[in-house]
């Protein structure tokens, strides 16, 4: 061992790769993010549909397609779809490259908070449309 | 952070350019990376020739042409030269691999860059800290586990059982996967990377082995098995032509199959 790559600590290298142990957990964030990406696959042809027909609409318009039962539950599991793949996907980077303990704490309670808003804002938008109170 | 430049001290800085050996009529260059932990200095990467009519194929036979005819401080670690004890793996043109199974000639012309697995400390030259490495592959707990009474004779396996460890039980832990994957470069403290996970495969997979959901138990954790994102570099690099990432993602349907 060179001196300038000797450990700061003098624990064992099994005590160290062992650290706090398995927190037995993941499984569920790995199925889920293959899950709702299999969901937006499905989903996105008539997604992409429903937004090219929404295209040069006014807003009476966009109630009126959004009115429709098939089409709001369409968006609206798309939404909670792709939301939901994006918060995984976004703390599975912040916790590859974020190493500091606390900016990745505060990076992972961010981006809870942050998706947590965007989805219940766009559900909102889409249950205030196709109702059309 | 991620750290996407080397610390200072690891920056690489000149080099020395050794004459060639005279009276050879044919010759191959190398570029060998050199750091001497008792000289303060930074690395360098110094330049060789070798005479090929007097030199083995393969880079490690250059390697050990250097340090007897031209350099006797050149320090690597080899032993079998058959690609089977793993120790000379560095990175090769930019590749992991074995010296002793990567010929010269399949090193595209020009210099042959030689420098140490990427991302691990040096000890000296081409000898990279492997602690970590090892310590990794110790806590899979690479052994036998079982709680039935042992029997006179051996614990027995049908041939299709045995099949299953096939692509499993050839590693040789050279580290040439582990220390090519980005995740491993990044997280190494914390994920397992791909050859102990592979090993952990084998044994998990092992129908004579009787600890599976304990074995899966510690690994089921976002750092440890899950910073695997499927980037493959560890099948590529593999000089044994095994596929630790095809090995993860069998542990990963485990995981998936006793919870669904």
């Amino acid at each position: 061992m060179s001196g300038s790559n000797s450990p700061k600590s003098v624990r064992t290298p099994l005590g160290r790769v062992r650290g706090l142990g398995s927190s037995h957990s993941g499984t569920s964030d790995f199925w889920r993010q293959r899950l709702t990406a299999v969901a937006m696959l499905l989903l996105l042809i008539p997604v992409i549909f429903i937004v090219m027909s929404l295209l040069r609409s006014n807003q009476a318009g966009v109630a009126q397609v959004l009115g429709s039962p098939i089409v709001a539950i369409v968006m609206l599991l798309f939404i909670i779809a792709s939301i939901w793949h994006m918060k995984i996907g976004m703390q599975v980077v912040i916790e590859d490259y974020v190493h500091d303990e606390k900016i990745k704490l505060i990076s992972i309670i961010g981006n809870n908070f942050f998706s947590a808003a965007v989805a219940l804002a766009s559900i909102y938008a889409i249950l205030k449309l196709s109702s059309g109170v | 952070m991620a750290e996407f430049a080397l610390p200072k001290n690891s920056k690489i800085t000149g080099g020395k350019e050794w004459p060639k050996p005279a009276g050879a009529t044919q010759t191959r260059e190398f570029r060998v990376y050199r750091w001497n932990p008792d000289d303060g200095k930074n690395p360098s990467v110094d330049t060789y020739h070798i005479d090929t009519n007097d030199c083995g194929p393969m880079v490690l036979d250059g390697l050990i042409w250097i340090k007897n005819n031209i350099d006797p401080t050149l320090t690597f670690r080899r032993s079998c030269r058959e690609g089977v004890c793993g120790s000379c793996a560095m990175n090769i043109d930019g590749q992991n691999t074995l010296a002793c199974t990567r010929a010269m000639d399949e090193v595209d012309d020009g210099a042959i860059k030689v420098n140490p697995l990427p991302h691990q400390p040096v000890v000296k030259d081409l000898v990279p800290d492997l602690t970590n490495f090892y310590a990794q592959y110790a806590s899979i707990e690479p052994w036998l586990k079982t709680t039935t009474p042992t029997p006179q004779k051996e614990w027995k396996q049908s041939h299709s059982d045995r099949e299953k460890l096939d692509g499993l039980y050839e590693c040789i832990l050279c580290a040439c996967c582990s220390t090519s994957c980005p995740s491993y470069w990044w997280n190494s403290d914390r994920f397992l990377g791909p050859a102990a996970l592979l090993q952990a495969t084998r044994w998990v997979k092992d129908s004579r082995d009787e600890a599976t959901g304990e074995r899966l138990d510690n690994l089921e954790d976002p750092f440890r098995l899950y910073r695997c994102h499927t980037i493959m570099n560890c099948a590529k690099a593999c000089p044994k032509g095994l596929n630790p990432s095809e090995a993860i993602a069998e542990l990963k349907m485990k995981m998936v199959e006793r919870q669904v």
